[in-house]
């Protein structure tokens, strides 16, 4: 890293720079040495920062024009619709910005998976993007919930009754959650606070993210550890900015044909139908980014047990690079594993949609095969293949086998094949 | 270690005694905070319900709100009740006679939560494979006497305490 060299030119900036060293942060961030085959799955860092900020932005503004009391919320949803200036627009984008911020956050996180980017040194990077992930789920479902409609209010009931699941004191803690003895207006004052606090905490833990990814620097499609700075790395801007520029257009294009064009299919219908406690949906479904685990807690058979076991699909991730034990990283050298990651792909999507089905017949015999596999694949997959799997050589250096024109050129074609 | 460090000295003391002080003092402000969490002076104050019930048919029910939960009154007929009563407990993942599920004497009257003991859907009635209630969500069955017979529940339906205030009214709570 060079910003120790860095000496701001004007004096001015120099006076301030000795003072409070925002410049050579600037400097440290604009210089950053990035490896130079960074493909299109690197960009989501930069468009799930893109998401956050809109999330934080139109959040704030319906903040403005929203009321969280239960005789209210509803009307006030409606009337942001139908009165304030381009409040339809804005709600819009603020609701279809939660899914795409989880679609971007799901690619995010297999890239991690694919490339072994969880791997040593970045442990930290990987567990701190995890305490992100989970808060981003706490935020959309208490996000979900302020509409207060049928599904808003269904959801939030099934969801706070996962913890009375809890021997002993699940009862306690399910009262104490929703300040009164069911969901009730108690409950959703206190989950619009929750839900204005979490994006900022979002926001703390992504410059941790940040700043623990700049000390190793990035993994790279080849997984390998490179020297910074060399002829294997470009400085990121301009060289980063503009690729992530490019692929942050293609998703705000995605976006706003959800926005403009279909800007209620991810949710649910019921929802623009005001909350009775008195009548339950036929059926509930929650948002799709949290189906998978939905179809996990549906599979079994028992309270408590699909409780814990839907929790541990998610923080058995946390313990993940403890559990590969292969030296390599990218999935690219590594034959076996590459196709078992495929299969995890699968099954997770197919998690998903039969997480969005009735729990019963076949969708129930899917949901459990699919609930097997999963844990297998972190505590038996992992841990075996990395011990047994005779992974494909790996060249010295990101250059090397493109540049030294066919020493090992069924390497380089290989590398190419996946960057 | 020596003997000497071992030997409790004025600055150990102080320590220990700063920390102990620190700590009922951190706790002293987290109880009110994670205290204001739970149900407030005006949530308690709902906490009984009347029902006016002399209105109601044998066979037909009622749902009633209390605390914000939904509460079934339902008036059963004698077939309903000899149905609940022939049941083997042992065929009960929840034993519990249809007996201790109503006030002795008025055996018609099963006043209970309208709430499934899953993840708390409320349930619809004359439903599931049981001739009781069906769970909409995760696929419970309760039966007449709103005892879980088959799916995810882990429980009975709840019944809250109640009392009959006269001949046609339930107080609830």
């Amino acid at each position: 890293m060079s910003e120790h060299e860095y000496v701001p030119k004007s004096k001015a900036g120099k006076w301030f720079n000795d003072r409070l060293p925002l410049l050579t942060l600037g400097a440290h961030l604009t210089d950053y040495p990035t490896p130079k085959n960074l493909n299109y799955w690197w960009t989501f860092g930069g468009i799930l920062t893109f998401c956050l900020i809109t999330q934080i932005v139109t959040g704030i503004v319906l903040a403005m024009h929203y009321v969280a009391h239960a005789d209210l919320a509803f009307a006030s949803v409606e009337h942001i619709m139908r009165d304030v200036n381009y409040g339809w627009l804005i709600r819009y984008i603020h609701s279809n910005g939660a899914s795409m911020f989880f679609l971007a956050v799901y690619i995010h996180i297999f890239r991690s998976l694919f490339y072994g980017s969880y791997k040593s040194p970045r442990e930290v990077i990987w567990i701190i993007g995890l305490m992100i992930y989970l808060l981003m789920m706490a935020a959309a479902f208490m996000g979900y919930v302020l509409p207060w409609g049928q599904m808003s209010f269904w959801g939030a009931t099934v969801i706070t009754n996962l913890f009375s699941a809890i021997p002993l004191v699940g009862d306690s803690i399910t009262t104490w959650l929703w300040g009164a003895y069911s969901v009730d207006n108690p409950t959703l004052n206190r989950f619009f606070s929750l839900h204005y606090l979490i994006p900022f905490l979002i926001l703390g833990l992504v410059v941790l993210h940040i700043w623990a990814l700049h000390v190793p620097g990035n993994n790279n499609p080849v997984g390998i550890d490179i020297k910074k700075p060399s002829k294997d790395t470009v400085p990121f801007h301009p060289y980063i900015t503009i690729k992530d520029a490019f692929a942050l257009l293609v998703f705000m294009i995605i976006f706003a044909g959800f926005v403009f064009f279909t800007p209620n299919v991810l949710g649910h219908s019921d929802n623009y139908i005001p909350a009775n406690p008195l009548v339950t949906p036929a059926h509930i479904v929650p948002e799709w980014y949290l189906l998978p685990f939905y179809a996990i807690l549906r599979s079994v058979p028992d309270k408590l047990g699909g409780v814990i076991l839907m929790f541990s699909a998610i923080f058995i991730l946390f313990v993940l690079p403890w559990l590969d034990t292969s030296k390599v990283r990218s999935a690219v050298f590594r034959p076996i594993y590459r196709q078992f990651f495929w299969i995890l792909v699968i099954d997770v999507l197919m998690l998903g949609y039969v997480g969005a089905m009735p729990a019963e017949g076949i969708y129930l015999v899917l949901a459990r095969v699919g609930t097997i596999y999963y844990f297998l694949h972190f505590i038996v997959v992992m841990p075996v293949v990395g011990y047994l799997e005779k992974t494909d050589p790996i060249p010295m250096s990101i250059s090397e086998p493109v540049l030294t024109g066919g020493a090992e050129p069924s390497i380089a074609r290989k590398v190419n094949d996946k960057v | 270690m020596s003997k000497e460090e071992k030997k409790v000295n004025r600055r150990d003391f102080l320590f220990t005694a700063s920390y102990t002080v620190g700590a009922v003092g951190i706790g002293a402000v987290i109880w009110p905070m994670i205290d204001q969490m739970n149900p407030d002076k005006a949530q308690q104050a709902l906490a009984t319900t009347e029902v006016d019930i002399s209105n109601i048919e044998p066979g037909k029910s009622i749902t009633v709100l209390w605390r914000g939960k939904p509460v079934f009154l339902k008036r059963r007929t004698s077939e309903e009740i000899a149905e609940a009563r022939s049941v083997n407990l042992d065929d009960l993942p929840d034993p519990q006679k249809d007996e201790d599920r109503v006030k002795e004497g008025k055996d018609e009257w099963l006043v209970m939560l309208g709430v499934c003991t899953h993840l708390g859907c409320v349930p619809l009635k004359d439903k599931g494979d049981f001739n009781g209630w069906f769970c909409p969500c995760h696929g419970s069955h309760y039966d007449v006497s709103g005892r879980i017979r088959k799916g995810p529940a882990p429980t009975n339906m709840e019944i809250p305490k109640f009392e009959f205030v006269d001949s046609n009214t339930i107080k609830i709570g």
